[in-house]
């Protein structure tokens, strides 16, 4: 490739066709065939739902700033952290790096015009509003209070709420999510470009891939759980029902078979994103390529035998215990893996910081307390007294916002000129990056130590001498609350008004940082063929000038 | 208002400090390597920040073999070392003592109701001697509970349909914190109440305030002739039902062939639902008392038909 | 970067290949092994599908073993084993229409679909007497259920759950797959498959015979518990 028109004084231009400018109406975007366009339509209707979510986390925190009922009457609050639950999970947390950016970014890593099944993708979108439809029409009913989990009998028999609702929500939403980890694996298998080996692969692709494996395996049976939970709600034909006959416990052993691997499902597609954002901005080789796919291969099949860890005070037989537990401690070993191999990445590199590599920074210590205070819950004999506390609760938010919408940030802020063809203000993007930072840990550290002292989950007045802890995560919530408004003004300010980022402003390597940015409607003119390995930071990577087919002819003349 | 900053609950149980021993061996291990990921973060970051536009790293390397197998190694071993002392304070736990006082707990939307082996009953609170076993048999009349008692390090689920039981020993008097940890429903977080462990005298004597009007078996004794169990479950020849006198504890032949062991879950379950599991000999005629009879005089039954001496000698 | 992106004006008005291969594609052996894989990975979701299904019955029928053969009995077995080699005849109609579009022989292709697409009505016609039958005899479970046997009524329920709840999961993956049925025999009326061609005919018939295969799991486990009792 031409090392011309490099120097920082080139002017970058945006190029004259991208897929973007390809058409304006609606039913361009509507109807698309486009992974890039049904990317954005996933990511404005996942911030759509993350705006919810966050108005329900913030009437729960700031009920919680009192050890009384001021703000809100009981049932209020049940289904305030209910909704959360529901929307945070099915509707943000699951499809948001894996639809937007799996979409989006995937296929151009592979060098394919497109994923296998293009209709398909269109119709998980559909699939995933129309479920999104029916979680909307829950909030605007009143809401459901089962929390998120919905266990039975409460669920099918007791609560008053909107449960057959809620549950079609996440059903419907569930089968958006088969069709599109089935769209991604049949893509990776058969889509990759000649010389795309396996090995070869970027990690992000690696992650999708292991994403994609528990979604075949996993959802449908949350499907099937779900649909016998509202069937055994409208007609009550025992199958959860001890007063039919039937076993309450067994749902919960359904439901954690699909929902602890959904923590992986939400968790993969996030280191997937930090391996490429910590090769890219230390510019170098990613340490120890093949453990780090592995792992996360080998944390996607181990993730389908720890259910019972939820189960240890359920009356679960001992041993059955014992093996769960066991297992649930093995998932340490992949994850310290991928954590030391990105330290080791960074380890002599020529590290930046931008707001990306921040993020990842921040990934790496927040999913490291996560994934140690996942052992503590591990541990049988602990769990005993953690299960269901506030520890509980501030763990599975370190990796769930700690990890994975961090690595949602870094995603953003690393694709981002890629995705609009404009860069965002350093400043204001470093200091959010900060801000998260801060006042997520402000939010959650608390809660570990009310936890442990014995305050249960899902309580709306609790005894006062835990206020004081309280209110500690509630003001950590406020800026937590503002922190994630500054992205989304600048990020919409850069769309006029940035830089032109031209086609690879981070100078990364990688098949998607070779197109314009915004990248053509059909990606590769031809598919190309790739011989070096992923990560080769061996030698200078420039961000070239982008220049349109003509201009080249022109030259040529 | 306890105003004092705490890391841990109370230590008020047997169990309670090896719990809190492996929980701070666990916080020491997460600091040292949150520590070490932290400092080595920040030492690299400063160390080898970019300083100019076109700076290359330093090395490019694909791995070591070494390394990843010692960071795969330590925390392996660590885990391992941490699973089996968790599953020996989960057995120290979970082990029922011998003579143990024997306390009814049921759960229901959204109260507790304890009953004491010498029939007193609580509401919301529980009264235990100090330096005593006690074990909880707990049934929920609705939906998933959960006890829990954190200045003891105890919780358990309290299930709709089946027996769960939970085991501790108070070691410190006071007053403690009772939760429900299984959220049940509109209050929930009202669904709580308080534990006094007291000295034994001093139980004693708040036995003695207490009104007692009947221990669980003459409850359960008033009962099995109130709803006419005894009209066929006598010891006459040719009585419609079998026998209960001395049967708890034994096994008996199912009309399927099967064994099965006669244990609080069978009674209860021959109770609500009697023709699942027929003894052999009988006729499928008795009718069921599901909701007919609350959890707290299936206890009281069980007691009585417990209580029962065996027969089999006199005959 | 040596990677390859210099390309001749080779867009998308070029048109040298066939209408049914789509764009994403470089060839059709890409094209037909994606949907081939597209297919078993569908397959195998299905597999979890109904994995929960038989996970629940298995453990209620260890629970209630008596209640389900009572159940079971109750249940015509001469209609289920009917639908069975119904089922199974189906499947070979199937295979071979796959073969005869691997040959390109329009008519065979449209009498064997014709053939499965009828022994999949009389399966559903079968169905719907088996289940008429049952709602006269109250034995919908639910609020109107009804059980005036011997046995225990609680659990006869359950075992009716677990019949219905199977049985009509997996009527609807046939009544599904007689849509498609006809919708491939338009398409084959039309012309639209050739030799090189036929994914959806040869993705449709593993479909066809995975329903059968789930049929033939369920027959046993529903209608012959506790052996045959005539």
């Amino acid at each position: 490739m031409s090392t011309i028109a490099q120097q920082g004084a080139a002017e970058h231009r945006m190029p004259r066709d991208h897929f973007l400018n390809a058409a304006y109406t609606i039913k361009s975007w509507l109807l698309t065939m486009d992974h890039k366009r049904v990317g954005l339509l996933y990511l404005f209707s996942i911030s759509f739902f993350f705006l919810i979510g966050g108005t329900f986390a913030s009437l729960i925190r700031l009920e919680l700033a009192t050890p009384e009922a001021d703000l809100m009457e009981a049932d209020q609050y049940n289904v305030a952290f209910s909704m959360h639950g529901i929307v945070m999970i099915f509707f943000f947390l699951i499809p948001s790096i894996p639809a937007v950016f799996g979409n989006f970014i995937m296929p151009l890593m592979i060098g394919a015009k497109d994923v296998a099944f293009p209709k398909l993708n269109l119709m998980s979108w559909y699939l995933f509003i129309f479920g999104g439809t029916f979680g909307v029409l829950t909030t605007l009913l009143g809401g459901v209070d089962t929390g998120w989990t919905f266990y039975t009998p409460f669920s099918s028999t007791y609560s008053n709420s909107n449960v057959i609702l809620a549950g079609m929500a996440a059903f419907i939403a569930g089968f958006s999510s088969i069709l599109t980890g089935l769209n991604f694996m049949v893509t990776i298998h058969k889509m990759r470009a000649p010389g795309i080996t396996w090995f070869k692969m970027p990690l992000f692709v690696w992650g999708m891939y292991a994403t994609s494996l528990i979604m075949v395996l996993g959802t449908p049976v949350i499907a099937i759980t779900l649909a016998l939970m509202m069937v055994e709600r409208g007609l009550q034909i025992g199958i959860f029902d001890p007063a039919l006959g039937g076993d309450p416990v067994l749902f919960q052993h359904l439901f954690w078979f699909y929902s602890h691997p959904a923590v992986y499902i939400m968790i993969l597609p996030g280191m997937g994103v930090i391996s490429e954002v910590i090769a890219a901005f230390s510019r170098k080789r990613i340490f120890g390529y093949d453990f780090i796919a592995m792992s996360s291969v080998s944390i996607a099949v181990l993730g389908f035998f720890v259910w019972g860890h939820h189960l240890f005070v359920s009356g679960q037989s001992i041993y059955a215990g014992m093996v769960f537990s066991f297992i649930t401690m093995l998932v340490a070993v992949p994850s310290a893996i991928k954590v030391f191999n990105w330290m080791a990445t960074i380890y002599r590199g020529s590290v930046s910081y931008d707001a990306p590599m921040l993020y990842a920074l921040g990934f790496i210590g927040l999913f490291s307390v996560g994934g140690l205070t996942g052992v503590f819950l591990a541990i049988m004999g602990l769990d005993i007294h953690m299960h269901d506390t506030y520890f509980v609760v501030a763990h599975f938010h370190y990796v769930m916002v700690g990890g994975a919408v961090t690595a949602f940030m870094a995603a953003l802020h690393f694709w981002w000129p890629k995705i609009s063809g404009r860069m965002y203000p350093e400043g204001w993007s470093r200091l959010a990056a900060f801000l998260i930072f801060a006042g997520f840990n402000m939010t959650f550290f608390p809660q570990f130590i009310v936890g442990y002292l014995g305050m249960p989950r899902r309580y709306h007045v609790y005894p006062e001498e835990w206020q004081l802890l309280n209110i500690m995560s509630s003001a950590g919530a406020t800026v937590l609350a503002v922190a994630f408004i500054v992205p989304v003004i600048y990020l919409l300010w850069s769309l006029k008004n940035g830089k032109i980022a031209g086609p690879n402003p981070w100078r990364a390597t990688g098949l998607e940082w070779i197109l314009s940015s915004p990248p053509p409607e059909h990606n590769f003119p031809t598919t190309p063929i790739v011989e070096e390995e992923p990560y080769d930071y061996g030698e200078i990577i420039e961000n070239p000038v982008h220049r349109d087919e003509e201009e080249k002819e022109h030259e040529h003349a | 208002m306890n105003n004092q900053f705490q890391l841990h609950p109370e230590i008020a149980s047997s169990i309670a400090f090896d719990v809190d021993v492996l929980y701070f061996f666990v916080v020491a291990v997460s600091i040292f390597f949150m520590a070490l990921i932290c400092v080595l973060i920040f030492v690299f970051a400063m160390k080898y920040r970019r300083r100019t536009e076109d700076q290359q790293a330093e090395t490019q390397t694909h791995g070591h073999l070494g390394l990843e197998i010692t960071w795969s190694a330590i925390p392996l071993v660590l885990m391992l070392i941490m699973f089996a002392w968790g599953v020996w304070i989960f057995f120290k736990v979970y082990q029922i003592p011998d003579g143990a006082m024997e306390y009814y707990v049921v759960g229901k939307q959204w109260m507790w109701h304890i009953q004491h082996p010498t029939g007193q009953r609580e509401i919301n609170e529980m009264h235990v001697p100090i330096n005593t076993p006690v074990k909880l048999t707990m049934a929920s009349e609705d939906v998933i509970h959960s006890f829990f008692i954190p200045a003891f390090r105890v919780k358990n689920d309290v299930i709709p349909g089946r027996y769960t039981s939970l085991t501790f020993e108070a070691t410190k008097p006071g007053k403690y914190h009772l939760f429900c940890a299984e959220y049940c429903g509109t209050e929930h977080s009202l669904m709580i109440g308080s534990v006094y462990a007291m000295e034994p005298e001093d139980y004693q004597d708040w036995l003695g305030g207490g009104v007692a009007d009947e221990t669980p078996e003459e409850a359960g004794a008033r009962l099995f002739s109130q709803l006419n169990c005894d009209t066929c479950h006598s010891d006459q020849a040719g009585s419609r039902g079998p026998s209960l006198n001395g049967k708890f504890g034994t096994e008996e032949v199912l009309a399927s062939g099967e064994r099965i062991l006669i244990d609080e879950a069978y009674i209860r379950e021959s109770i609500v639902n009697p023709r699942v599991r027929l003894v052999a000999g009988y006729p499928s005629i008795m009718p069921t008392y599901q909701g007919q009879i609350t959890e707290t005089n299936i206890f009281n039954l069980i007691s009585y038909i417990k209580s029962l001496p065996s027969t089999e000698g006199a005959q | 970067m040596s990677v390859s992106t210099e390309a001749a004006a080779h867009g998308h008005e070029v048109h040298d290949h066939p209408e049914y291969m789509r764009h994403q594609f470089d060839d059709m052996e890409q094209q037909n092994d994606a949907a081939n894989l597209g297919m078993w990975l569908f397959l195998l979701t299905e597999v979890m599908f109904f994995g929960g299904f038989f996970l629940g019955y298995s453990i209620y029928r260890s629970e209630y073993y008596d209640s389900f053969v009572i159940g079971s009995q109750n249940l015509d077995v001469f209609l289920g084993g009917l639908n069975t080699v119904a089922l199974i005849t189906s499947s070979v109609t199937m295979a071979f229409a796959v073969r005869a579009a691997q040959l390109g022989k329009k008519n065979h292709i449209l009498i064997f679909l014709v053939l499965t697409l009828i022994l999949g009505l009389v399966f559903m016609v079968n169905k719907y007497i088996e289940y008429s039958h049952k709602l006269h005899d109250g034995l919908i479970p639910g609020y109107n259920f009804l059980w005036t046997g011997l046995g225990d009524g609680q659990s006869i329920q359950l075992f009716y759950s677990f019949y219905f709840c199977m049985t009509g999961t997996h009527g609807l993956h046939v009544l599904i797959g007689l849509v498609l049925i006809v919708w491939l025999l338009i398409r084959v009326w039309q012309d639209k498959f050739t030799t090189e061609y036929y994914a959806p005919i040869e993705n449709f018939g593993l479909y066809w015979h995975f329903v059968d295969l789930v049929w033939i799991f369920l027959f046993p486990l529903l209608y012959l518990i506790g052996g045959l009792a005539v």
